[in-house]
């Protein structure tokens, strides 16, 4: 069985896996971090979002293996070790931009990826951004109105 | 899953030999594709050769009237970058369509040419372009590369190494989407090159992607939106599934030809 060797959340991780286990089975059954939901099985609903190596991408369609020595970010990684949310996770609270919370996660691992390229974007930039996030619950339009404003609250405008 | 072995080489001499020493053994390059027929139990792979260690895969240079892009290279730095928005803007907007960003990020050109799915956007750039598929051991050009449905003309444990696409005075990529897949129902590209007026068609082909002649005539006498737009497609190869008729697929063919060239798709 190899031994993968990855950075999450900040802090080193390692564990012996079979090559078959997804990334999204290392974070949630290896690292118990369970803030990452699995929704589908066939790569897209946008549940299992996280970032590798700095840009989002699907856990569950990327093998532990295959992030040997990346730097992976998840839903757990954003607030402040002293609770403070992040601003995204902040204005999807202040704007209702989520119901049952399952697609919450990805919906904000997602998004924080387009605005770290794209601080400001427009209403459909975040709509064609959210096309891999699937919500059964909002209908969108509140998923929308929190990213503008963590967008304006980060560029501080 | 079905257990399988993983080897992360880093020379395309070292995959290959992996490759070649059993045939149940598979390229992994975004794994896009890959893995979620993996997870269907779909595939069943030997070892999983990880591509993503062998550096002469990645890159994207100019050399001369050609713009080369390493196998590896993602959908997501294709759209970005700046010598293919340079030189051929219509191919970094069919990267930046396809699927999704997360798909966008992971996904390679060289995982979607090898696939040829019937429905993937890269093969009608290819095709239309009049690329050369680079692999371990020759240079392919389209016409010959895309043989049917998920076939090419890859050898078991031939590798795509690069694809060259010479730079077109002149080219446009339309698609209409399937909203639930993300693939393009259909896509056109149509493109004015060295070799004439090319135009290929995906998403709509019962054997994968096509030259459409109908198009090329018209477009060879007027290349404009209009012109696309008359043209008629017979509804005989294509398909036919839950989505869509062939007959509604023919009667998008132009319609998307004529946008993609409009620049309003
Ligand atoms: C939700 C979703 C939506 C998508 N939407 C679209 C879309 O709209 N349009 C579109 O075109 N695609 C779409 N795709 C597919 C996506 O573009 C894949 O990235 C692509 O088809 C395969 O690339 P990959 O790098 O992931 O390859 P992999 O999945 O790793 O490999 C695919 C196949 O190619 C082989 N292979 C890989 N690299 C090489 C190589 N260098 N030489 C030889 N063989 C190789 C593999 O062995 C495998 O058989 C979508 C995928 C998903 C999950
Ligand atoms: S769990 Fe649905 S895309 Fe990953
Ligand atoms: S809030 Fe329930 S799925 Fe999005």
């Amino acid at each position: 069985m190899p031994t993968v060797t990855m950075r999450v959340n900040g802090a080193q991780t390692s564990a012996d896996v079979p090559e078959n286990t997804l990334l999204v089975d290392y974070i949630r059954e290896h690292l118990r971090l369970t803030g990452t939901h699995v929704g589908c099985d066939t790569s897209q609903c946008g549940a299992c979002v996280v970032h590798i190596d700095g840009k989002s991408a699907k856990s569950c369609t990327r093998l532990a293996t295959q992030c040997e020595g990346s730097e992976v970010l998840t839903i757990e990684g954003l607030a402040a070790p002293n609770g403070t949310l992040h601003p995204l996770q902040a204005a999807f609270k202040e704007a209702h931009g989520l119901q049952c919370g399952f697609c919450t996660p990805g919906m904000i691992m997602s998004t924080l990826d387009l605005l770290q390229t794209n601080p400001k974007p427009t209403d459909p930039e975040i709509r064609s951004w959210l096309k891999g996030n699937i919500c059964r619950c909002t209908g969108y339009q509140n998923i929308v109105k929190a990213v503008e404003l963590a967008a304006d609250e980060m560029s501080g405008s | 899953m079905y257990e399988f072995q993983y080897a992360k080489p880093s020379t395309v001499a070292d995959a290959s030999t992996t490759l070649s020493a059993d045939e149940a053994n598979q390229p992994l390059a975004g794994g896009q594709t890959l893995i979620p027929t993996i997870k269907q139990r779909l595939n069943a792979p030997g070892t999983l050769v990880d591509l993503s260690g062998i550096g002469e895969l990645t890159g994207i240079t100019r050399e001369g009237s050609t713009i080369v892009i390493g196998a590896m290279t993602t959908h997501a730095t294709v759209a970005a970058n700046a010598t293919v928005r340079d030189a051929i803007p219509a191919l970094a907007k069919l990267a930046g369509g396809i699927g999704d960003p997360q798909v966008r990020n992971i996904g390679t050109i060289g995982g979607s040419l090898a696939n040829n799915d019937p429905a993937a956007d890269y093969p009608s750039a290819a095709l239309a372009l009049n690329a050369t598929i680079k692999t371990s051991t020759r240079e392919i050009p389209a016409d010959d590369y895309f043989q049917g449905f998920f076939t090419t003309a890859l050898e078991p444990g031939e590798l795509i190494v690069s694809v060259a696409f010479p730079i077109p005075e002149q080219a446009a990529y339309g698609r209409f989407e399937q909203r639930a897949s993300r693939y393009p129902m259909v896509g056109v590209f149509v493109a004015k090159t060295a070799s004439g007026i090319r135009a290929a068609v995906t998403g709509a082909g019962q054997d994968g992607v096509f030259r459409c002649a109908e198009l090329e005539t018209a477009l060879t006498s007027d290349f404009s939106a209009k012109a696309a737009e008359a043209v008629k497609v017979p509804a005989d190869d294509l398909m036919s599934d839950l989505h869509a008729s062939a007959d509604y697929r023919a009667a998008l063919i132009p319609i998307m030809a004529s946008r993609a060239i409009a620049g309003t798709a």
